[in-house]
């Protein structure tokens, strides 16, 4: 290897000043401070008074916070220095595709000329932004083989509950009363919760010996009342469902639908189309696979592609390219409606398109080749510290396990996980999937470079020796980072989820 | 070859020979050859960033309603409010940007302590004490609302004022396929909810939106008397820029609040991201839906926040979980609280202050104008609906051509009639005034008005 290189994405170096308690921005502030600056606009100052009547008004006064812009950049500046990101090192968090996130893409769908238009103006007026739409949704479909889908779905899991709801209206179009849902047991919390809110039930279905759905016991949980399965494809486990054409035909032999699950989209890209292995509803998570930013936990975008005989049903209305060339916005004939207050989140839509664009359909290829190469050079380099549940070829994640640290000394995967934080690497995904005991999900991506893997393994592997050397120390770690392990059974205890509730 | 990848042709050799292969096509070979992609992805090679900059120009220069070229007078939940360069550039700070949900708290306290703060600001805002962290948006914060309300009284019937708007209103509409929910759509007089024109017994919840989206002002206290009386939960939507001058949810007797948090900070950006604000009493805080914040201390004692009741999520209660809902908006929320920071108390009473003033004095020069009559008599705060007399959707393309939004047509809110209006839609116009736009600017938009209208 190119040994005398040291990694980029390791970040033990970020500088702290000290460890005290930032301030809250209520603690800073003093009454008559103000950091607000208005247009000078010439309209009457008529009082309030004259304009609403009384019965509407506050008389209490509602209090923000007073601090001065000096106070407020410092005070904002500094949380972010209490916060770990994709910028500052990696974040090999699994099930998450915590990829290098272009600032190109930012750039581009902030321009003005698109983050300024309102969307409520007339189609007329916004004909790039329906075009933009429109061709992202063009592209969305060739990469998962499907024929149209909506934008709207603001994250996947409301990407899930579209899925459902469009489930649920081909069934009822076809006078087809159907009440189950067929979810792995690998499968992710929010699969089962959208299920309900769909009002359908859940039957859980085993994986074997193997990682991956049990066709036998899949089969036996088939009916006549089974609506449709949700299927991760890779699944959780990081792991290719390989019988997936034989589960296809048997929930169509039954009438049911085929949901994917697009999680683990990444790993597949110009691989393999979510419709050519027979699935009928697909959603993608925008920042995921496309790399658009998480924002600390949102804003995602998760549309939901579906094949022909599903396309009436989309939510809409839809951006739709007409025959003069002109865009308009159309409802589907038998739409089950808007499942977003506008066009969904259209700023996140503009920037998975650019990603796009750059990277071109070659480019999404090696997408895919390159993470999954990285994750299975991590599998097969961890092996002898933290072996893998299932030690065969992954695809763009790896579920490993700290079984054996546990059994010898006592030390847990979320030991390890606290641990890898004072190493400058994010944790991995811990104890999930819930099928695996001291589960660890490894997500490197393809961002990551060969020396930043390598610098990741020997982090591991100093943590292994500390749980020879040192256990009690790694149940303590971390005690480099702003805080130390928290008291999260206080917080629930005792919620205080606001200054007002705390006892300042 | 224009990406983001760092592996040298050399590094890659070097990897599959770890791995004992001798190409990446191996990595791939487990999956069956039937479902294969064999000549790769229908789309273009991929192109550099300058190349892709100049073909977004195509789309961007086709906006004709972007600011540089038309003065904002559209509203309907989305307000042109000023965002200054200190919040754009905190709130654009990579480490607030690209870090994800905060799991591990201890390198997560910036986002966590921004969230706090973000939560206070919505409890003193709502009235409420018991915000979360944000949902998606104002719509699918009202779903999450009704959810709530099923859950605290296991009622299906969903009593909604028609003032709540149109597409908070259909979203609801489309979720109740899968909850079962009935919903019940109050219809408007003179722009005021008719409470008495329908059944609210076993009502769960009883929804009115503050000001209703056609910009009137109506009395909650008959809305609330109708939830107490029924024993049902108040649902209210408010405009958050109205709490600086206005009664907050929580004094109009609310059990939950939901708002569109957009005008804090956040641009039009074409309708999304936005922010859901979410705010409810204690009795409902086990039913909260999504994230929430809880101020707790770290292992020495210092003051630190984590992510609380998570019992109730989908990740740990799978179908029994409160939502399905995993993520927030956590960016628009980080955001929203540093555009508070910056407004301050008085700042917040000084926008709302100027929104009202600049949308009373436009009303007053508008129904001067022959033809030009308002839809509702009753008050309003800073957004009022008028008939035209004509096509508004055409009046807003006249408009457009002379550089003003003109505002949002209710026929495209609504598509076709709506229980909000007495008779015909098609020529209802939604005008708002915000604090930027100039008494210069309110004088234009009359000439022009008054121009398309052929007055």
């Amino acid at each position: 290897m190119t040994a005398r290189a040291l990694s980029g994405g390791r970040a033990a170096s970020a500088p702290l000043l000290g460890h005290e308690t930032e301030p809250t921005l209520f603690e800073m502030s003093v009454p008559g401070r103000s950091a607000y600056q208005l247009r000078t606009t010439g309209v009457p100052a008529t009082a309030i008074t004259e304009l609403i009547p009384a019965m509407h008004l506050n008389k209490d006064v509602v209090a923000i916070a007073e601090v001065s812009e000096r106070d407020l950049v410092a005070h904002f500046t500094r949380l972010s220095h209490r916060q770990f990101s994709v910028d500052l090192g990696m974040y090999p968090l699994g099930s998450c595709t915590m990829k290098y996130n272009p600032k190109f893409c930012d750039a581009v769908a902030n321009d003005p000329g698109l983050n300024s238009v309102h969307p409520g103006a007339p189609a007329e007026l916004t004909q790039g932004w329906l075009e933009l739409l429109v061709t992202l949704e063009e592209k969305l479909c060739a990469i998962t083989g499907m024929t149209a889908a909506t934008l709207q779905p603001a994250a996947g899991a409301a990407g899930e509950l579209t899925g459902l709801l469009l489930m649920r209206a081909f069934h009822s179009a076809n006078g087809d009363a159907r009440r189950r849902i067929l979810i792995p047991d690998s499968a992710h919390g929010t699969n089962p919760a959208s299920v309900t809110l769909g009002g359908y039930e859940v039957t859980t279905i085993p994986s074997n010996d193997r990682g991956l759905v049990d066709l036998e016991k899949l089969k036996a949980s088939l009916g006549p009342d089974v609506a449709g399965i949700m299927l991760t494809n890779p699944n959780t486990l990081g792991l290719f469902e390989e019988e997936i054409t034989e589960i296809a035909a048997a929930v169509h032999e039954v009438g049911g639908l085929l949901y994917y699950d697009g999680a683990n989209l990444n790993a597949i890209l110009g691989a393999v189309r979510p419709g050519d292995m027979g699935f009928d509803i697909v959603h993608m998570n925008l920042h995921k696979t496309f790399a658009t930013p998480h924002g600390g936990g949102g804003p995602g975008a998760g549309p939901v592609a579906v094949s022909k005989r599903l396309v009436d049903f989309l939510p809409g209305p839809r951006s739709t390219r007409l025959d003069d060339g002109t865009f308009a916005w159309v409802k589907p004939p038998r739409s089950i409606g808007r499942v977003h207050g506008w066009h969904g989140n259209a700023m996140v839509l503009a920037r998975a398109l650019a990603y796009i664009d750059v990277h071109g359909g070659d480019g999404l290829t090696r997408v895919a080749k390159y993470a999954v190469l990285n994750a299975n050079w991590l599998r097969h380099r961890l092996r002898d510290t933290l072996p893998a549940a299932y030690d065969r070829v992954c695809m763009h994640e790896c579920v490993l396990t700290a079984t054996p640290l546990k059994n010898k000394y006592g030390v847990r995967g979320l030991d390890v996980a606290k641990a890898l934080l004072e190493e400058g690497f994010h944790s991995p995904t811990v104890y999930f999937p819930l099928i695996v005991e001291e589960a660890l999900m490894f997500e490197p991506t393809e961002t990551e470079s060969l020396q930043t893997l390598e610098a990741l393994a020997e982090a591991v592997e100093r943590i292994a020796q500390r749980a020879i050397d040192d256990p009690d120390g790694l149940h303590r770690a971390p005690q480099t980072t702003p805080v130390s392990r928290v008291d999260e059974a206080r917080a629930a205890r005792h919620l205080i989820p606001t200054e007002d509730a705390a006892s300042r | 070859m224009a990406d983001y990848l760092p592996h040298t042709p050399a590094e890659i050799d070097e990897m599959l020979a770890f791995l004992g292969m001798d190409s990446l096509e191996q990595l791939f070979a487990h999956i069956p050859s039937a479902v294969r992609l064999s000549q790769g992805l229908d789309l273009p090679e991929g192109m550099s960033e300058p190349d892709v900059a100049a073909l977004f120009t195509n789309y961007t220069s086709a906006n004709q309603a972007r600011a540089s070229e038309m003065t904002c007078f559209a509203g309907a939940g989305v307000y042109d409010h000023e965002v200054p360069a200190v919040v754009k550039m905190l709130a654009g700070r990579s480490e607030f940007v690209t870090a994800y949900t905060p799991y591990q708290p201890e390198v997560a306290q910036g986002v966590l302590q921004a969230i706090f703060e973000y939560q206070t600001l919505i409890a003193r805002l709502s009235g409420l004490p018991i915000p979360n962290a944000s949902l998606y948006d104002a719509a699918t914060g009202l779903v999450e609302a009704l959810n709530m309300a099923h859950g605290a009284t296991s009622r299906q019937k969903m009593v909604i004022s028609a003032g709540v708007h149109p597409h908070w209103r259909e979203v609801a509409t489309t979720f109740a396929r899968g909850t079962g929910h009935e919903i019940v759509v109050v219809p408007l007089k003179d722009g005021v909810t008719d409470w008495g024109s329908v059944d609210a017994s076993d009502a769960a919840a009883i929804v009115a939106s503050y000001p209703n989206y056609l910009g009137v002002l109506e009395d909650m206290s008959v809305a609330k008397q109708l939830a107490v009386t029924n024993d049902a939960l108040f649902v209210l939507g408010a405009d958050p820029i109205a709490a600086g001058v206005l009664k907050t949810a929580g004094q109009w007797g609310a059990d939950i609040f939901v708002g569109e948090g957009q005008p804090f900070g956040t641009p039009l950006a074409f309708g999304g991201p936005f922010l859901g604000l979410f705010a409810c009493t204690t009795e409902q805080t086990r039913r909260l839906p999504g994230r929430i914040v809880g101020e707790t201390v770290d292992s020495n004692g210092r003051r630190s926040f984590v992510t609380t009741l998570r019992a109730r999520e989908q990740d740990i209660r799978r179908e029994k979980a409160t939502s399905n809902v995993c993520t927030n908006q956590t960016l628009m929320a980080v955001t929203a609280a540093i555009q508070l920071g910056w407004l301050g108390t008085e700042g917040l009473r000084e926008v709302a202050t100027r929104c009202a003033q600049g949308a009373h004095y436009l009303y007053d020069e508008l129904v001067k104008i022959d033809g030009v009559t308002p839809v509702s008599t009753q008050p309003f705060f800073r957004e009022f609906a008028l008939r035209l007399g004509r096509d508004a959707s055409a009046v807003l393309l006249t408009m457009a051509s002379d550089g003003v939004l003109g505002g949002v047509s209710v026929a495209a809110l609504t598509s076709g009639s709506d229980p909000s209006i007495d008779g015909d839609v098609d020529d209802v116009l939604l005008v708002t005034v915000t604090e930027r736009r100039t008494k210069e600017e309110i004088d234009r938009y009359v000439e022009v008005l008054r121009k398309a209208v052929g007055q």
